[in-house]
């Protein structure tokens, strides 16, 4: 095949996509089915992203693909190549210049404005699906708004380990309605989850679709006395010098000798830059 | 120092083109075309395209060639082209009565009107491998060059029917979902478990169905009918008013002859299940028509004995084998994010497991 329609779906495609993103807006936080197309890439790989990206990019878009706060990692290198090559728009690694960023994993630290659109991908996007493994009985308990299960598991990891042992995909309410996964974040992210930009969630296996707009209420679950702790390695970055952004612990010798680096590679990078900058001055 | 991980489009491309020659292989031996894996892995072929639900020789003999062999990547090649696809309408629903039959039996009578046809089958062979095949140039014609019958042959549970003895099917009129099209909704009408079964894994179907054949949710299955050959495929051409063929293709039909002990709704009869798969694949379509009809149990008032293939959501969510291996292979991308907070956390609970413990200790 020679010839790609505009990021690769046909258009009939993208309108289902679109309809069940704007159904997702309107009920934020509300799983909507959609029919999912095969990719050309593996379901598992961000299929869903991929989807509700190519149903959102226009030609004047400017894109970001980043998977575990990185531009470089192979998989996202392989879904902005696809993007290139499909849809022929611009791509950038810089957070700031992106009008859509799909990533996987991580919210970027940089705080995001109205002007752009976050596509997550999802691999599980029921919350409940651990502790009840049924579709039917899942989609029951959120139309009846009955989260008493949740409630339960995170107090029985209190009284097992004395907090609560969810680290990354930490469930989250919203607006006082549904508990939403976040999308296997790790939990510093969740606060910034009240964001200006439009977040959207793509689970293309699942075939769900969830959306937050800008400046939605979104709470992580928690309880008076143990409120939800974000956190992250007490450390800060050996490459920027960071405090406050999210860390990776790479081992960097035989003898299990470690550093912390920022998992956000272009906010990294660009404090890296002005760092030098100062030292040269 | 660390140099962070770079590199990652480079090796990436790297990868492709050392996948290229592996899948080449030694140059010296002559490269497989696809006219010899149409000809001579025929049943490769009809795997992935049943499984792929495109029918195109030529297209699944590529995808088996690119994929070195490995039939599910090639699905997932067929697949992948497959949406691409622009949908000009549907086909009307294919005969089978009126199928040229390159085989047919029936377990459940010695004979029957149109006779057995025991046609191109492992089925009596003696597993021992042949070593003549080993050398080259071997050149068969079969005793007789039996033509594929073209008469219309009924089917056998007809004649069942005919005493009403089996359960009747009812023609719904409803046009059925499209699985490709729509989002699999739970519970499922008959029509569309059929369809994800048609495209499910053939070695999903096939534990599936066996597990019924061992007790869970134990259901014994006569083949009442097992037919494969070459059937029409016609669509109603707006422009013209009238239907016309547009091409032929292979099908592997089977219909099972179930016991039924009867319900509170149903009397005591037979009851049927249906499988019926692309190309020539009787395993397939035989595994299919067993877990169809342990999925009919709502439908007949049976009870619900817990067993997994009577499970709508658990065999209808986990047939897919496209969507099984792209979700268990993606565990080889980095997860190094989640990973550092597990750490992290995995880290907490330890020192406050042994503050606890030192206070315990300090107390005694």
């Amino acid at each position: 095949m020679s010839d790609y329609n505009f990021a690769y779906l046909d258009e009939q495609t993208k309108r289902m996509i679109r309809r069940a993103i704007l159904k997702g807006l309107a009920i934020p936080g509300y799983q909507v089915p959609f029919a999912s197309r095969e990719m050309p890439m593996p379901y598992g790989w961000g299929t869903g992203g991929v989807q509700v990206s190519a149903a959102t990019l226009t030609p004047e878009d400017t894109l970001k693909v980043i998977d575990q706060g990185a531009d470089d990692t192979t998989n996202a290198i392989s879904i902005r190549k696809f993007f290139e090559k499909t849809a022929k728009i611009a791509t950038t690694e810089k957070t700031s210049s992106a009008s859509v960023i799909q990533t996987r994993h991580r919210i970027p630290e940089e705080q995001l404005t109205e002007d752009q659109i976050l596509v997550y991908q999802v691999p599980i996007p029921e919350p409940l699906r651990f502790l009840e493994p049924s579709e039917i009985e899942t989609r029951k308990m959120h139309a009846l708004e009955e989260y008493g299960l949740m409630h339960v598991k995170l107090y029985e990891d209190i009284s097992r380990h004395g907090a609560i042992a969810t680290s990354y995909a930490y469930p989250v309410k919203v607006e006082d309605r549904y508990v939403m996964d976040p999308s296997p974040i790790p939990k510093f992210d969740n606060p910034k989850m009240e964001m200006a930009a439009i977040q959207l969630f793509g689970a293309g296996r699942e075939q769900r679709i969830y959306a937050l707009p800008p400046h939605t209420k979104v709470v992580s679950l928690d309880f008076d006395d143990f409120p939800f702790e974000p956190s992250k390695a007490d450390y800060s970055c050996d490459l920027c010098g960071s405090e406050n952004s999210y860390l990776d612990e790479v081992i960097v010798d035989d003898e299990g000798g470690r550093i912390f680096v920022c998992s956000d590679t272009d906010f990294c990078s660009s404090r890296q830059a002005i760092n030098s900058e100062l030292t040269y001055e | 120092m660390y140099v962070a991980v770079k590199g990652g489009e480079k090796a990436i491309d790297n990868a492709h083109l050392w996948l290229a020659e592996e899948r080449r292989g030694d140059v010296s031996v002559s490269e497989l075309s696809l006219k010899q894996i149409t000809e001579q892995l025929g049943l490769a072929v009809n795997r992935v395209m049943a499984e792929g639900s495109l029918y195109d020789r030529e297209l699944a003999a590529l995808a088996i060639k690119q994929s070195r062999g490995d039939l599910i990547e090639a699905i997932f090649l067929l697949r992948a082209y497959r949406t691409t696809l622009p949908r000009f309408g549907t086909t009307k629903p294919i005969n089978t009565n009126n199928m040229s039959c390159l085989r047919r039996i029936s377990a459940t009578f010695k004979d029957a009107p149109g006779g057995q046809i025991l046609g191109p089958t492992f089925d009596y062979t003696h597993r021992l491998l042949d070593f003549k095949l080993e050398a080259d140039g071997e050149n068969l014609t079969a005793a007789q060059a039996e033509t594929a019958i073209d008469k219309e042959i009924p089917h056998i549970t007809n004649y069942l029917n005919k005493e009403g003895l089996i359960k009747e099917e009812e023609l719904t009129g409803s046009e059925p979902q499209d699985l490709t099209r729509e989002p699999l909704e739970i519970p499922a009408k008959r029509p569309l478990r059929l369809q994800s079964l048609a495209r499910g894994d053939e070695g999903f179907v096939l534990g599936m169905a066996y597990s019924t054949q061992r007790g869970y949710a134990r259901n014994h299955a006569f083949v009442g009918e097992l037919r494969v050959g070459m059937v029409s495929v016609e669509m109603e051409i707006p422009e013209l008013g009238f239907s016309i063929e547009i091409g032929e293709i292979e099908v592997t039909e089977c219909e099972t002859v179930n016991q039924f002990h009867g319900s509170k709704t149903e009397p005591p009869q037979f009851t049927r299940g249906y499988g019926l798969v692309m190309g020539h694949s009787e395993r397939k379509a035989i595994s299919m028509a067993l877990v169809d009809r342990a999925l009919c149990w709502k439908e007949l008032g049976e009870d619900d004995l817990g067993a997994p293939v009577q499970d709508e959501e658990f065999v209808l969510y986990h047939a897919d084998n496209i969507q099984a291996t792209g979700f268990l292979e993606h565990i080889k991308l980095p997860h190094y994010v989640d990973f550092q907070s597990e750490l992290e956390l995995i880290r907490k609970l330890r020192r406050e497991a042994d503050e606890r413990n030192d206070t315990q200790e300090a107390a005694e």
